[in-house]
């Protein structure tokens, strides 16, 4: 493989990657903070997925740039390495804000990882195909607590309203892509995920739809960044939290 | 001796798979990790053994601990040259435990996933019926589609009243 194309999947690879790193995170700071237990349980256990989807994703990136470990990824990187869509970082808010978060997301994912099943990279389809079952569990999560929420009180159905509302802006950023992945697109490795949106647009407006909650202005203008090293101010904290450990001991093992 | 694992084992190199067979999972102590599809492969080249597995679910913490514990049946029977290989794809699923294995489920208390993921309902969290491992009722119903491993629902009984685990259908 050439040396662009090596890039060019390496930073495929990582956006993938960081998707989930940080999200799961985010999910993680739920574990003891939930509703109610059962709650507690899902969302942590929801969050361990998608960090063992990260493990599968960075050891792959350690291959293609030839010995790095899974580790790297994750504890050695500064806020503008992370490639992750702007809406992972984004404070969890109340737990409507979560869950609308988990529907725009899972909606995403489960679209990505179809697509990424037919990926002629073996490594890639075989992530994909581990991915989309546990993707499965998480949007069927997320679907069921947004009817749940929406259909619900008038206290709920206003609040989940608030939180699809306040987060759409952020939704757009999921499908940017760089003139690299275009590249990974046209060789088959990469699914095209711009094309994805229609798709998008259109399971989350029915799971809204019999929520009785109502679909943002498709106009609603869009925050941008991630794909060009631009995050929210949410990133540092995230990552000072995460690293904190690695960095005060750095090459320490326990 | 326990039976292997029809659906996962090749055929091939008894002595190896039995010893493999030895290994319990860490979370479910009553199937040994050939029952649950999760060593795929063990193979010999002169002194050298190589296991492969694969995760249940991508996040599953019981991977390291499975590895050891593998490497450490080996070691007792004199194999100490075992190396533990990952692989993903084919994805784990719960096709790959025998229905000897999902009897032995029932009986230590969990309900055993729905003999194939080809009806969507049951991937779709919805199986026909998920059958109380206590009092044996269907008449159960979900709690929560997370439990207490990633591998596992939470369930109730109506009848017997008691909450118990459902091993989830992937």
């Amino acid at each position: 493989m050439s040396n662009n194309s090596n890039a060019a999947l390496l930073e495929f690879v990582l956006r993938l990657g960081d998707n989930n790193l940080i999200l799961g995170h985010r999910l993680s700071e739920w574990c003891s903070n939930g509703p109610f237990l059962e709650e507690d349980i899902a969302l942590s256990n929801i969050a361990l997925d998608y960090l063992g989807q990260t493990r599968i994703l960075y050891t792959y990136a350690g291959t293609l740039e030839g010995g790095k470990t899974e580790d790297f990824y994750a504890y050695e990187r500064f806020e503008h390495e992370f490639t992750n869509a702007l809406i992972t970082e984004l404070p969890n808010g109340d737990y409507a804000h979560s869950i609308a978060r988990q529907l725009y997301y899972s909606v995403f994912a489960d679209l990505l990882l179809t697509e990424l099943m037919k990926s002629k990279d073996a490594t890639l389809s075989g992530y994909a195909a581990k991915a989309i079952k546990e993707t499965a569990y998480h949007l069927r999560h997320a679907t069921d607590w947004t009817l749940r929420l929406g259909d619900g009180t008038e206290e709920s159905h206003q609040r989940m309203q608030k939180a699809i509302d306040d987060l759409f802006m952020y939704t757009g950023d999921m499908f940017a892509t760089t003139e690299k992945e275009k590249s990974l697109v046209a060789a088959g490795i990469a699914p095209d995920v711009p094309a994805l949106k229609a798709a998008w647009t259109k399971k989350v407006e029915s799971v809204l739809k019999e929520a009785t909650l109502t679909m943002p202005d498709a106009a609603t203008w869009q925050m941008q960044g991630s794909r060009t090293n631009r995050h929210t101010e949410h990133i540092g904290y995230i990552i000072a939290e995460m690293q904190y450990v690695t960095r005060a001991y750095p090459g320490n093992k326990w | 001796m326990e039976t292997l694992n029809p659906l996962v084992w090749n055929g091939k190199e008894p002595e190896l798979w039995n010893i493999a067979n030895e290994v319990v999972d860490p979370e479910i102590p009553v199937l040994t990790v050939v029952d649950m599809g999760i060593v795929r492969d063990v193979t010999r080249e002169g002194d050298n053994i190589t296991v492969k597995i694969t995760p249940t679910y991508s996040g599953c913490p019981a991977m390291e601990m499975i590895s050891t514990d593998i490497k450490a049946a080996f070691h007792r029977k004199g194999f100490n040259n075992v190396s533990i290989e990952f692989v993903l794809s084919p994805a784990w699923t719960t096709d790959w435990i025998s229905d000897y294995a999902k009897d032995k489920l029932e009986k230590y208390g969990i309900a055993p996933p729905p003999r194939s993921t080809a009806d969507k309902n049951a991937i779709l969290g919805k199986p026909k019926e998920v059958r109380c491992p206590q009092c044996k009722s269907l008449n159960t119903v979900m709690i929560s589609n997370f439990g207490s491993t990633a591998c596992k629902a939470l369930w109730k009984c109506e009848d017997c009243k008691e909450p118990f685990d459902y091993f989830k259908c992937i």
